[in-house]
Order: C-alpha cells, then structure tokens, then sequence
C-alpha cells in the first residue's frame, strides 16, 4: 500500500494538466482562452507549493511518517507547474515579446515579485537530487531549501497585487500559507523551550 | 381645420415601440413567464433601428462572447459569473430612471418613454477593457445627448452622474463590498453631449440582455470599458465632478477620464496593447480607442498623464 502511494500521487498530480489539455482539445477555454490558461496554471503553481509546504506539518501533526516520501516530488510538481504559468505567459500571452517582458519585469511589481519566485525556485529544483544533497550536506542542503518560505510568500503577494478589486481568493491562499508558515514558528518555539526544559532540570 | 402631417413614415416605424413592448409584456406574463421566470422580461428583437455600419478590419466580436465574457460585479467578480447570475434575477419591467440636479425638468420617468422620442440606431464601436482585452460591439440605443436635452440641464451643469441599480434581492452579490455601491459613473457635460455618447438599449438586434447592463447602458466607445455603466437608475446633472466607483476603490489606479490611451500605463500593467476577443495575437491599443479624430478636441491642452 505505502509502496503505491508515490505513484499514485505523481499520477494524481497530473490531473489538473490532464484536465486543462482535455479543456484546450475540445474548445472549452472559454471566449479568452489565453488568460484562462495562464490563470489556471498560476492557480495550480500556487496550490502545489502550498501542498508541498503542508507535508511537514501534515507529519508532526498525524504522526504519519511516509507522507514524507513526497514532498521531493510535490516541490518538483510547484516547479513544474511555475514552469508551465511562466512558458504561457511569454511564449503564448506575450507571444516571445521579449522587450515587452522586460518591461513587464521592470515596471510591473507583481511579475517582478513572480519572476523573482520563479528564479529562486531554481536553486532548489536542481538541488533537489540525492546526490545534490550529499554534496551540499543536509545542513547547508536544508537552510538553502528554507528559501520556500519566502517563496511562498511572494506567490501569495505576486497573485494578491494582479487581482483588481475581489481579494478574496488571494486572501484565502495568503490565510492557508499562513498557518503553513506559523506552524513552523510555533513549533520551533515549542522545541526551543521543550530543550530548554531538558538543559535544565528541577528549575 | 384638420392639418395632416405626413408623417417621415420608415418600413421600420411601422410598430409602435410602446404597443412592442406591451406585446412582449404580454407574452412574458403568458405562456413565457412559466418558463422563464414570472415578470422576466425576455430579450426580443428590437422592432426597428437604423443599421450600423461595419468599419473595415472591425468584425464584430461573437454574440457568444458579447453575452458570456462580463465585468458587472453585481453578479460576481468573474467574467463568467453575470451571464449566469444575472438573468433571471435582474427584473428588467418596470424600469424607471430618476433625472435629478441641475436641470429644469427633473423627474422619474419609464424606460419607455426615455427612449420612445428617439431614433433607435445602431453603433459598431470598439470596446476596449482596462484590463487589456477588447470586443467590437453593435450597440443599438440613442444619442445621450439627445435625450439629456429634454430635460434642460441648467448652466451649473457641469457634469452627468450615472448610477446603478443596487438592489440586495436582485443583486445578492453587493452584499460583499467589493466596491462601494451603488456603482457611480460619471461623464464630463461636454462628453456626455457627444454625438459619439451612446444610452444603449439593445445589442445585435436584440434586447440587452441582462449581463450586459439591461435594459438601459452607457456606452463612451473612446474610455475604458468600465466608464460605460449598466443598468442606469439615476441620471443626476451635477456643477461638481463626481467621485465614480472606481476611484473611490482604488483612486491611484483609476481616475474620472479614463480614457483609453496607449502611452499612459495602469500602474500595474501596460496599457500599449490589448487582446482583441477571438484573436491570438495581441494589437495595439489605439489613442482614445481610435476615435481620436472625433473626441480629441475635447482634451485639447489638457494633460493626459495627470488627467489619466
């Protein structure tokens, strides 16, 4: 059973590519196809980070050990779905208008704050190997890994700062990372005190 | 002595619009009123208008798309949302419009009879979004202007306010304060006397349907889109600029012009190019929507930036 959960899951994970290239084949994109399929893929970006970002506290707080084994590869999935929402938005949306993306980049915040996701996400992404991380060495691997925080964050802000009037969508994403992120606070405070405790006994 | 005018009589004059829409009233509380919803007026031909004229490289967009692709956040925040929200919802008869303000013959008067003294005729205009999309549209309404006349605007006249319906039973989604409603629009007096200024009943023949600001819209070809308000309750002739909308909810973004302009960003996306619906490749965005030569004059010497 455990054994299947990781295929399962990699094939669960193409669902919502399945479902839009179904979409894209029988002509139901509706009258602006190229937002909706920008849009949708950004969706999926943001929702696999935010899923990635949940493994963790999904293990500390069931105690279910092997959700473990997918993290690796729901991160990879965020990647690749970015990757998708960034090929869209230059090679179809601005159609490799190149000096048009640069201004984009430059004067438009909410790109600039999701190109700069995107460009720290590599990092992670090719050090995501077995032998990336032996190399590196779990401590150095881990703290450079710490850079999906921020990254979360500027996902959130790069959808909350292009959304004209109804934030509550981009609300509801920033409220989920939130207490993805919190309870990594808390539990490191918890821990702290906890050793604490421990370095200290019968005070 | 009995004088006999000749009526200026068209093939198209021969229905009544008045007795039309009785008509209409008539089937919809008939055997349409138990499948569409009691009182739901149902969009219809237009008896008669003057047909528009199709400018080359403008094809109309798609009716499909006209009618399913809105921004009208009084039925939710998505494009799909006021097709599927709005009909059935919005009751379109009776509807009465309150002319208030700076002018010698205020009053509410029926929809009817707003429209009934004038020359239907339809517009082919381009429709440019704020957001970066845009449609070709053949409107079928009245010259604004002609209408404001017979209610004799004063000399403090000075602007036109337009407001929305905002009703919480015929709009359940105002609840949520997206914007502060009733949704106000507002035209300079010298805008809203251009011959170009459209009060739109209908679109592609047909009665406007109710996503698309049924039954009575503005529609200012050369601003963006969100200038051309729906559903009009209120006309009010004020001596101040008003405050629209848009502005109050984000004044750094939109401002009371907003007329369409290549060379002035949104501060959060170019507004040098647009996606017209239907087509792949974006095109540039025209000054004033490409009704520069008719409109210019009216913003002459006056900054574009500033005055954005």
């Amino acid at each position: 059973m455990e054994r299947r959960l990781k295929p399962a899951v990699f094939l669960l994970c193409l669902l919502p590519l399945a479902w839009l290239a179904w979409r894209a084949w029988s002509g139901d994109l509706g009258v602006n196809p190229v937002e909706t399929l920008n849009r949708y893929l950004g969706d999926w970006a943001l929702r696999f980070l935010l899923i990635a970002l949940a493994v963790t506290p999904v293990r500390k707080v069931t105690g279910w050990a092997a959700v473990m084994r997918l993290r690796r590869m729901l991160g990879l999935y965020a990647f690749f779905y970015v990757c998708l929402h960034l090929a869209s938005y230059v090679g179809i949306d601005l159609f490799f208008d190149w000096s048009a993306l640069a201004k984009d980049i430059v004067k438009r915040n909410y790109i600039t704050l999701g190109m700069l996701a995107f460009l720290l996400l590599v990092p992670l992404a090719v050090t995501s190997t077995n032998a990336m991380i032996r190399r590196l060495g779990g401590r150095r691997w881990r703290r450079l890994h710490m850079l999906v925080y921020p990254i979360g964050m500027l996902g959130v802000a790069h959808y909350w700062m292009m959304v004209k009037a109804d934030i509550r969508e981009p609300m509801l994403y920033g409220a989920i990372l939130a207490v993805l992120l919190g309870f990594r606070v808390l539990d490191r405070v918890r821990r702290r005190s906890g050793a604490a405790h421990a370095a200290a006994p019968g005070r | 002595m009995l004088i006999r005018h000749t009526p200026d009589l068209r093939e198209s004059e021969v229905t009544d619009r008045r007795l039309y829409l009785d008509r209409r009233r008539f089937l919809a509380l008939g055997a349409g009123a138990a499948l569409m919803g009691a009182g739901q007026a149902q969009a219809g031909p237009i008896a008669s208008y003057a047909k528009g004229v199709v400018v080359l490289d403008d094809k109309p967009t798609s009716k499909e798309a006209i009618t399913t692709y809105n921004n009208f956040y009084e039925y939710g925040t998505d494009k799909e949302d006021p097709a599927k929200n709005a009909p059935g919802k919005l009751k379109l008869r009776p509807w009465s419009v309150a002319v208030e303000g700076e002018c010698a013959r205020p009053g509410t008067i029926a929809l009817e009879d707003l429209v009934k003294p004038h020359r239907l005729e339809e517009r082919i205009y381009r429709m440019r979004c704020v957001e970066g999309w845009s449609m070709v549209i053949p409107w079928i309404g009245v010259s604004l202007a002609e209408v404001l006349k017979r209610f004799e605007p004063t000399s403090k006249a000075k602007f036109v306010e337009f407001a929305t319906l905002a009703d919480p039973v015929q709009m359940p989604w105002i609840k949520s304060r997206v914007l502060d409603w009733p949704y106000v629009e507002g035209l300079r007096m010298d805008e809203a006397m251009h011959p170009l200024t459209l009060l739109a009943t209908g679109l592609y023949g047909e009665e406007l349907l109710p996503q698309n600001g049924a039954p009575l819209r503005l529609v200012v070809p050369w601003k963006y889109g969100f200038k051309s308000i729906k559903s009009i309750v209120r006309i009010r002739f004020v001596e101040t600029q008003p405050r629209i909308s848009w502005e109050k909810a984000n004044g750094r973004e939109y401002g009371f012009y907003s007329n369409v302009n290549p060379e002035v960003d949104h501060p959060r996306w170019s507004q040098a190019s647009e996606r017209r619906i239907g087509e792949f490749r974006r095109r540039d965005t025209l000054m004033f929507n490409g009704y520069g030569d008719q409109v210019g004059s009216l913003y002459a010497g006056m900054d574009l930036r500033k005055n954005f």
